[in-house]
C-alpha cells in the first residue's frame, strides 16, 4: 500500500492534494460533485477585513494552455466568511487553510486574528502575491523586507501555522523565500499567478477590464517547478506547490522538485472532479516511479 | 448539476454561422429547465463554453443547443460529426420562472443568439396553455432562424437591423404593438437588454445575461454583475443567468 499521508508544519494531511485558493470558493459548489472529505486540505478563497467587490468585468480570458484572471480579491469579508462559510467547511475532516489578504499590515493581522479565534481553521496562507489589486497584496510579495514584516506580524497574531504564498513576479525568488522563513513562516506556497495581458482584436484594447491579469494553468507549470526547485535547497520549511497541475504525473513532478503537497487551481474549472481523480491516480503513479510513500518523493530531483 | 458525456446525435446549419446540435443526455434532460445552460469542455481549451438549452425532449432523451460560431471554441464545436462525445456540466444556473409565474400571456423578446433559450421557454409556456407572443431581432436575412417554430407558438414579429428580412429596425421599435401580455422575457445583446428594460420599465420582466466565466458554478467570482441588493452583486453563472428586470444593473 502506498502511503499518501504527509506531515508538514505540524499538520497531518491524509494526502498531498488540495484545491488552490480562489479556484474552489468555500467548497459548497464542488461538494455537489464529490465528497470533500477526500481532500488532503481545502484552501479557501482570500479573506479581507471588509467585503470586497473586486474588479470590473470581464475578469477572465482564455490563453494558450491557461487563463488570465483579474478577480481583484472579491470576497464577502472575514466576518461573513466566518459566519456563512466556515461552519460548512468545518464538517469535513480535511485540513482547512484560510487565505489571508489585505492592503495594510494591520489588515493582515486583524484578518489572521479573527480566523484564528474561530478554532475551525487549521492553518493560514498569507497572500502577499495577488497581482490584481492596486494596493497591498503584491507589494508585500515583491520586497523581501516588507514580506518579512508582514509575516512576523501575522505570526505574532496567530497560533496557527502560516504559509507565505509567494509571487513569481520577482527577480529573485530565493531571497523572498528566505525572507519569509527568517520571519518565522512555517511553510511556503508557490506560485501565485504570473502577470499577463491579452489584447481583444475587435476592440483593439486589452480584453480584461483590469487590463492585466494573472496567468494560471498548464502554461505556468514549468515556471512553478523551476522556482520550487530553486527554493527547495535554501529553506527547511515545507512548500505547497501549485501552478498548472492537472494530473497525478504533474503532482509527482512538483513533489520531486521539492513540494511537500500540491494545490490544484485552474484545472478545477475544466474538471470539477480533478482533485479526487488525482488522489485516486497518485498511488499508481508513485509506484510506477518507484516510491512507496509521498514523503520519499519530495525533493528527489534536487541535489541538496 | 452533474458532469456527463453527451453524444452528438445531429448537427446542422440553421443560418449564417449558426449551428443547431441535438445531444443525447441521461442527466441533463431530466433536470433541465428553460433558461439554464450547459457548460462544455472542448479539447485544447482551458475554459468551458456556456451554451443555453434551446429545447428539451424528455421522450427521446435529448436536448438541443443552438450556437453561433464566434471564435475558436464554437468553430471546433461546429465541426463535430454525429457520434462525437462532448463533456458537459449541467444544467447550470437559475431558470426562467416558468412554472410559478401565474402568467396568462407572455412576450418573448430575443436578439440574435439570445433567441435559443426563449424557444425552450415559449414551448414550455405553450404546453401550459399560456399565450405566447414573440419579437425576434437579427442582424440581417442570412442570420434569421427558428421563425416557423416561433410562429407555431404564437404571433411572431421578425425585425432585422438592415431590413433585409421582416421589418427594418430593432426589437424595441415594435414592442408597443403588443399589449395583451403580463410578463416579458428577454435575452440578447446587452444594448438590447438595456433598451428593452427601459422601455418596459412598468411591466414585470425577466432577462438572461452573459459574462465570461471561469468555474461556471459559482465558486470563482469571474462572472459578477452589479445588483440592487444588500450584497451589491450577483453571480451570473449561479444566481443567474436569468434575473428579474431591475435586479441587476445593466
Ligand atoms: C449563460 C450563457 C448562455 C449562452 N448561450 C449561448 C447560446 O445559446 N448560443 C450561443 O451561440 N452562445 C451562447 N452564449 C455565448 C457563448 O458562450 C460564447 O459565444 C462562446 O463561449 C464563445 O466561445 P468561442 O470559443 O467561440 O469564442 P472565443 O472568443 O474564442 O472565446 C474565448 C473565451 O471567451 C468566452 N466568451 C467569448 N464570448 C463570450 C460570451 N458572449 N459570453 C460568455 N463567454 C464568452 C469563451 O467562453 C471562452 O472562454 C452564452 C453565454 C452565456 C454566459
Ligand atoms: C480565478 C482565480 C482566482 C484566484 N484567487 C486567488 C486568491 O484569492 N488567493 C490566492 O492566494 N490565490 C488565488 N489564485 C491563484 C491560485 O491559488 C494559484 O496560485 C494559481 O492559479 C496557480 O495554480 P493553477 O495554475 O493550478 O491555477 C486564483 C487563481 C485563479 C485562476
Ligand atoms: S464563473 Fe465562477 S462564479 Fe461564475
Amino acid at each position: 500500500m502506498t502511503s499518501l499521508q504527509v506531515n508538514m508544519a505540524g499538520l497531518t494531511l491524509k494526502n498531498p492534494i488540495m484545491p488552490a485558493s480562489g479556484c474552489f470558493g468555500f467548497g459548497k459548489e464542488y461538494s455537489q460533485f464529490f465528497d470533500l472529505n477526500k481532500l488532503g486540505a481545502i484552501v479557501m478563497k482570500a479573506a479581507t477585513l471588509e467585503k470586497r467587490l473586486g474588479n470590473p468585468t470581464p475578469r477572465v480570458a482564455e490563453t494558450p494552455s491557461g487563463m488570465l484572471n483579474a478577480i481583484g480579491l472579491q470576497n464577502p469579508g472575514v466576518d461573513n466568511i466566518i459566519r456563512d462559510e466556515l461552519p460548512f467547511l468545518s464538517q469535513f475532516n480535511s485540513v482547512i487553510i484560510a487565505n489571508v489578504a489585505g492592503t495594510t499590515i494591520e489588515e493582515y493581522e486583524e484578518v489572521a486574528k479573527k480566523l484564528s479565534a474561530t478554532g475551525q481553521v487549521d492553518a493560514l496562507e498569507l497572500n502577499i502575491s495577488c497581482p490584481n489589486v492596486k494596493e497591498g497584496g503584491i507589494q508585500f510579495g515583491q520586497d523581501p523586507e516588507l514580506a518579512k514584516i508582514v509575516t512576523e506580524r501575522v505570526k505574532r497574531a496567530t497560533h496557527l501555522p502560516v504559509f507565505v504564498k509567494l509571487s513569481p513576479n520577482v527577480a529573485d525568488i530565493v531571497s523572498m523565500a528566505k525572507a519569509a522563513e527568517e520571519a518565522g513562516a512555517d511553510g511556503l506556497s508557490m506560485i501565485n499567478t504570473i502577470t499577463g495581458m491579452q489584447i481583444h482584436l475587435p476592440t483593439k484594447r486589452p480584453l480584461l477590464a483590469n487590463n492585466t491579469g494573472g496567468l494560471s494553468g498548464p502554461a505556468i507549470k514549468p515556471v512553478a517547478i523551476r522556482m520550487i526547485y530553486e527554493v527547495y535547497p535554501h529553506v527547511s520549511i515545507p512548500i505547497i506547490g501549485m501552478g498548472g497541475i492537472s494530473s497525478a504525473e504533474d503532482a509527482v513532478e512538483f513533489l520531486l522538485a521539492g513540494a511537500s503537497a500540491v494545490a490544484i487551481g485552474t484545472a478545477n474549472f475544466q474538471n470539477p472532479c480533478i482533485c479526487p481523480e488525482i488522489i485516486e491516480e497518485l498511488p499508481k503513479v508513485l509506484q510506477k516511479y518507484g516510491f512507496n510513500t509521498v514523503e520519499e518523493a519530495i525533493g528527489k530531483a534536487v541535489n541538496r | 448539476m452533474k458532469r456527463e458525456k453527451m453524444t452528438v446525435l445531429s448537427i446542422s446549419p440553421l443560418a449564417k454561422d449558426t449551428v443547431e446540435m441535438v445531444l443525447k443526455t441521461k442527466n441533463a434532460v431530466r433536470k433541465a429547465k428553460p433558461g439554464q445552460f450547459l457548460y462544455f469542455q472542448l479539447p485544447g481549451h482551458t475554459l468551458r463554453r456556456p451554451i443555453s438549452i434551446a429545447a428539451i425532449d424528455k421522450e427521446s432523451g435529448t436536448v438541443t443547443i443552438i450556437f453561433k460560431v464566434t471564435g475558436k471554441g464554437t468553430e471546433l464545436m461546429a465541426t463535430l460529426p454525429p457520434g462525437s462525445v462532448l463533456d458537459a456540466i449541467g444544467p447550470n444556473g437559475n431558470p426562467f420562472p416558468a412554472d410559478e409565474n401565474g402568467s396568462n400571456a407572455v412576450l418573448l423578446i430575443g436578439g440574435g443568439i439570445g433567441v435559443p433559450p426563449l424557444y425552450c421557454l415559449g414551448k414550455h409556456f405553450c404546453a401550459q396553455g399560456v399565450k405566447v407572443y414573440s419579437v425576434l431581432g437579427f442582424q440581417s436575412r442570412e442570420y434569421v432562424f427558428y421563425e416557423e417554430k416561433f410562429r407555431k407558438l404564437g404571433e411572431t414579429v421578425i425585425v432585422t437591423d438592415d431590413g433585409s428580412y421582416g421589418e427594418k429596425g430593432f426589437v424595441t421599435d415594435v414592442l408597443h404593438r403588443f399589449k395583451l401580455y403580463d410578463t416579458y422575457f428577454a435575452c440578447g445583446p446587452l444594448m438590447m437588454l438595456k433598451a428593452v428594460t427601459k422601455q418596459l420599465e412598468d411591466v414585470p420582466g425577466f432577462i438572461s445575461m452573459e459574462e465570461r466565466m471561469g468555474c461556471g458554478i459559482g465558486a470563482c467570482y469571474a462572472c459578477i454583475i452589479e445588483a440592487n441588493t444588500e450584497e451589491g452583486y450577483k453571480k451570473i453563472c449561479s444566481d443567474g443567468p436569468v434575473f428579474r428586470a431591475g435586479e441587476v444593473l445593466l
